[in-house]
């Protein structure tokens, strides 16, 4: 229950952290929104991001990883640089949700949680991600894709791989 | 709480507003079941098997949540409340594989008992099982991922109860699963709780899978032999070809004062008493210098006419006795009675772990002032001294985290390391080591020789406020230092104090008079009172104590010396050929570095192979129940009276059998007198012993009980199981200030035993595990 001498974050991140830990009635609370944050910022959460998220909230590091292996969208392996979530829930499944998943998995060579050798995109599977009126609907790191056709899914893909596509994380 | 009155299936009960409807309906005879549910932890509501119908309420609810209100109507079986039931326990055994013949826990399993209550045995499932290779967590603990039924049990008892905090659970729904913290292994204490707290028989007992059916063994309720805590065990036996193996350890049905704790020594280090080494005959030196195997006859004679020889020649002075800490009180008396009243000597002492003589003399004459272990988990207050109770005192641990866990109690923790217990105190002192003396002096009010800071001046604040304090202190306190501790402590209101000393019967040693100065209950022998009558040849010269025995032996002074249980070459670092010139009569289990030097070796019995009682550190006597059995061993006690009778003593004037009570052997029961429990039950109500042998440890404690007013306890209630708190107010003892208190502390860790843990293969797979990488385990 201390701040580390050292940190594997940024120094913005890290005074985010010290803060947030402050902000709940215990601190684990925070346990949730630093696991995004750091995921965000480290691209998935490694075992460092694990034991320093255990000492800063002073619980250990198997409490940590009991949260963290609950929620599917917090990952302990990289991902590639865009990764490709395609929603395959209801309304994305009625309107072929399936056949991008399965053009994008031909497309980029590389199955469900695969990453392409080239480290550029990884795909993934994805429970609702709450685009169901434009379904069937894609989202790239932040970036929502909609009301998408292979083709529009080829050129979404064309953009990134060409540098051209949105830069958020 | 002010009482409510409510109604379960149709009977009106009391209880007080607040109590969980579980815990009330089982007081009433009620039983509702559960299987998450856990008297004494966290409420997890994770398996749904509680349910009842609460009038108005339209849902089922979890009996282990709700607490008992005022005109509540409940229904705790109804065919609703069956089919629900029913229906979890369908969902459990969905992927729960039915290999209960060959599985740990068949015969002993909630899991099994359930269904066979609510009858699942159809399912709507048809889907394939999916089965997953059993995991090794550590030495001890294995996991079979697909048994368990995700009651948390394990998981709660591992973080609340043990505060180890090594279990958890991984991912989500069905793929929920049990995780140790070290990934693929455990980084723990090695307890075993999480083992014994499961209801079905996912994690299993490295000494104990795949060993037997539970209702193959014997259960035998005793006490352990380890450390000074004194816990009961229930120790699982099975007759085997030499005799009854131990399989098992565990006390789950609560009977002592560790409630159902035992730390790793207590459930799994009673491997010793198997080991293929152990000596089972008795050894001779040759005068080839070579030991070889003899008969008992030929080994007594021997010895007996070699100490008769001494003691004849060159006076019982020139022989020394060196007695045990895990043998039974009447072994520790008897042996000082050999050596006072047979060899004629006072040269008697043991390895000393606690100055329980200068606690003695600061408690005499104040009634109720001497701690329970019990204590320890009601009281409102405790403070500890010294000692890190975690490693040293695990039951001791136990109770004081359950104490505060449950009753809020305030711990205080004085301690020249920064113990585990720190975790649990209110408020914690951090002294330098040699700062225990200056300390008390500090928390009486003299401010003189220590550091006084914020911290210890709130300390000492929070302390003095205290209505009832338990005060525990370790070895680093001894003679004059506990003298001022009491005289402290006795200035506060209600407080009780402990000694904390480290093995199962230091107390009992030193209770027992294996000391030269000192005849049981810790009467001087400068003024010896009734041992005077008592021991007719008592010698009045003061005896050598254990160094001056091995300096004379080291002179030629000592001709021969009679070691019993006890390593003191090891433990106190003797150069073996000091003891060339001296007959030495070694009893024990194993050729220990004492043995080996020894001149003859008779194989002895350990406490789990005996009967008698044995004396905690806190001064709580208990019965010892003979569980196990080895061909070629004997008791200590036999030995002693065997050596007595070949050196032509009188074994009756020893051992007081066969005069004063009528002797009854059941008799007089009929068809009863089969029941070796019922029948010392029986005999105890009617005041009568079978006292017919000279073998008979109740025999001696009769004469204990006479003779030491301090262990003149309820008789009928020890028989029964129960502990019983010697009285140290009745000793009246004036201590030599200029005493030696010879105290050296063990120190010994939860993974240590002194010699005797050398010999307990599941302590070092243990202690090596933690040293090396574990073995690979099934990838999952």
């Amino acid at each position: 229950m201390s701040t580390p001498a050292t940190t594997i974050f940024s120094p913005a991140l890290a005074a985010r952290f010290d803060k947030l830990v402050t902000l709940y009635p215990v601190r684990r609370s925070a346990l949730v929104p630093m696991l995004l944050y750091s995921q965000d910022e480290v691209g998935y959460i490694s075992d460092a991001v694990v034991e320093e998220i255990a000492v800063r909230i002073g619980i250990t590091p198997l409490d940590v990883r009991n949260v963290l292996s609950y929620y599917s969208m917090l990952r302990t392996k990289p991902v590639g640089k865009y990764n490709v979530q395609v929603c395959t829930n209801i309304s994305c499944m009625l309107k072929d949700g399936y056949g991008i998943l399965d053009h994008c998995k031909q497309r980029l060579g590389i199955g469900h949680k695969e990453v392409t050798p080239d480290g550029l995109f990884s795909l993934e599977e994805v429970e609702c991600i709450g685009a169901c009126c434009w379904a069937p609907a894609v989202q790239i790191n932040y970036d929502f894709y909609d009301d998408l056709t292979p083709e529009k899914m080829d050129k979404v893909l064309e953009d990134y791989r060409a540098g051209r596509g949105k830069e958020t994380l | 709480m002010a009482d409510v009155t409510f109604t379960v299936d149709g009977k009106k009960l009391t209880a007080p507003a607040g109590t969980l409807l579980i815990d009330a309906c089982r007081k009433a005879g009620i039983e509702i079941p559960a299987f998450c549910y856990y008297p004494g932890l966290s409420l997890q509501a994770a398996c749904r098997m509680c349910v009842v119908r609460l009038e108005k309420v339209p849902k089922l609810q979890t009996a282990c949540t709700t607490p008992v209100a005022e005109g509540m109507v409940v229904t705790t079986e109804s065919d609703e409340i069956k089919q629900s039931r029913k229906a979890i326990l369908e969902l459990l055994l969905g992927n729960h594989p039915l290999d209960c013949p060959v599985c740990d826990a068949g015969g002993e399993c909630e899991l099994q008992d359930m269904t066979f209550k609510y009858g699942a045995a159809e399912s709507k499932y048809v889907e394939i099982k999916q089965h997953r290779e059993e995991q090794q967590w550590s030495p001890v603990v294995f996991f079979d991922r697909p048994r368990c039924i995700l009651c948390y049990r394990c998981v709660r008892v591992c973080g609340e109860g043990m505060d180890v905090w090594a279990l958890g659970v991984q991912n989500r729904g069905v793929s929920s699963v049990i995780s140790p913290n070290g990934e693929d292994h455990l980084d723990c204490e090695e307890c075993g709780m999480c083992i014994d707290i499961c209801p079905v028989g996912a994690l299993t007992s490295g000494t104990y899978r795949y060993k037997t059916r539970p209702w193959e063994m014997n259960h035998v309720a005793t006490v352990c032999t380890h450390c000074g805590d004194g816990c009961k065990t229930t120790l699982g036996v099975r007759s085997v070809d030499d005799g009854s193996e131990i399989i098992r350890g565990d006390n789950r049905d609560k009977s002592g004062m560790n409630g159902d704790f035992l730390c790793i020594k207590g459930r799994y280090a009673f491997d010793f008493t198997t080991r293929e080494d152990r000596i089972t005959k008795p050894l001779v030196r040759q005068p080839n210098g070579q030991l070889a195997e003899v008969s008992w006859e030929q080994a007594l004679e021997h010895a007996g006419m070699k100490l008769r020889e001494i003691r004849d020649t060159r006076g019982g002075s020139a022989i020394g006795v060196i007695g045990s800490t895990r043998t039974t009180n009447e072994e520790a008396y008897l042996l000082q009675k050999f050596a006072r009243t047979v060899l004629n000597t006072n040269n008697i002492d043991h390895h000393r772990t606690a100055d329980y003589a200068s606690f003695a003399a600061a408690l005499q004459g104040k009634a109720g002032r001497t701690a329970s272990l019990r204590d320890f988990l009601t009281a409102p207050a405790i403070l500890l001294l010294g000692n890190d109770a975690t490693e040293q005192h695990p039951a001791l641990a136990w109770n004081i985290r359950s104490n505060v866990r449950q009753n809020r109690a305030r711990l205080y923790v004085a301690n020249h390391a920064d113990i585990k217990l720190h975790r649990q105190a209110k408020s914690f002192l951090q002294i330098p080591q040699d700062g225990y003396a200056a300390l008390v002096q500090y928390l009486a009010g003299n401010e003189a020789g220590f550091d006084g800071t914020e911290i210890s001046a709130a300390f000492r604040e929070a302390l003095r406020k205290e209505e009832s304090l338990v005060i525990a202190f370790g070895s680093e306190f001894r003679g004059r230092d506990i003298q001022s501790l009491v005289d402290f402590g006795l200035g506060l209101p209600n407080v009780k104090f402990a000694a904390l000393g480290d093995y199962a019967n230091s107390r009992g040693a030193a209770d027992m008079g294996l000391m030269p100065d000192l005849l049981p209950g810790y009467v001087p022998l400068a003024a010896a009172k009734h041992f005077g009558e008592e021991y007719p040849s008592l010698p009045s010269a003061p005896g050598l104590d254990m160094l001056q025995m091995f300096d004379a032996a080291e002179a030629g002074n000592l001709g021969a010396l009679y070691v019993v249980g006890s390593n003191p070459v090891e433990r106190y670092g003797i150069d073996p050929t000091a003891l060339k010139n001296t007959f030495l009569i070694v009893q024990d289990m194993f050729m220990t570095e004492t043995a080996a030097v020894a001149d003859v070796i008779f194989p002895a019995a350990n406490l789990y192979e005996k009967s008698g009682t044995v004396t905690n550190t806190y001064g709580d006597l208990q019965l010892a129940k003979k569980a196990a059995d080895k061909a070629g061993v004997r008791t200590d006690f036999e030995l002693i009276v065997r050596l007595a009778d070949k050196m032509g003593a009188d074994p009756k004037k020893l051992v007081p059998f066969g005069r004063g009570v009528r002797a009854d052997m059941g008799q007089t029961r009929g068809a009863q007198s089969g029941e070796a429990d019922r029948h010392a039950v029986w005999l105890a109500a009617n005041n009568l012993e079978p006292k017919l042998s000279p073998f008979d440890p109740f025999a001696v404690f009769d004469e204990i009980q006479r003779l030491v007013p301090s262990y003149n306890v309820s008789r009928f209630e020890l028989l029964g199981g129960q502990d019983k708190q010697t009285r140290s107010d009745l000793v009246q003892i004036e201590l030599d200030p200029a005493r030696r208190d010879l105290v050296l502390p063990a120190n010994d860790t939860l993974f240590t035993s002194g010699t005797l843990g050398r010999y307990s293969r599941m302590l070092h797979s243990v202690m090596e595990s933690r040293t090396t990488k574990p073995a690979e385990t099934a990838a999952d």
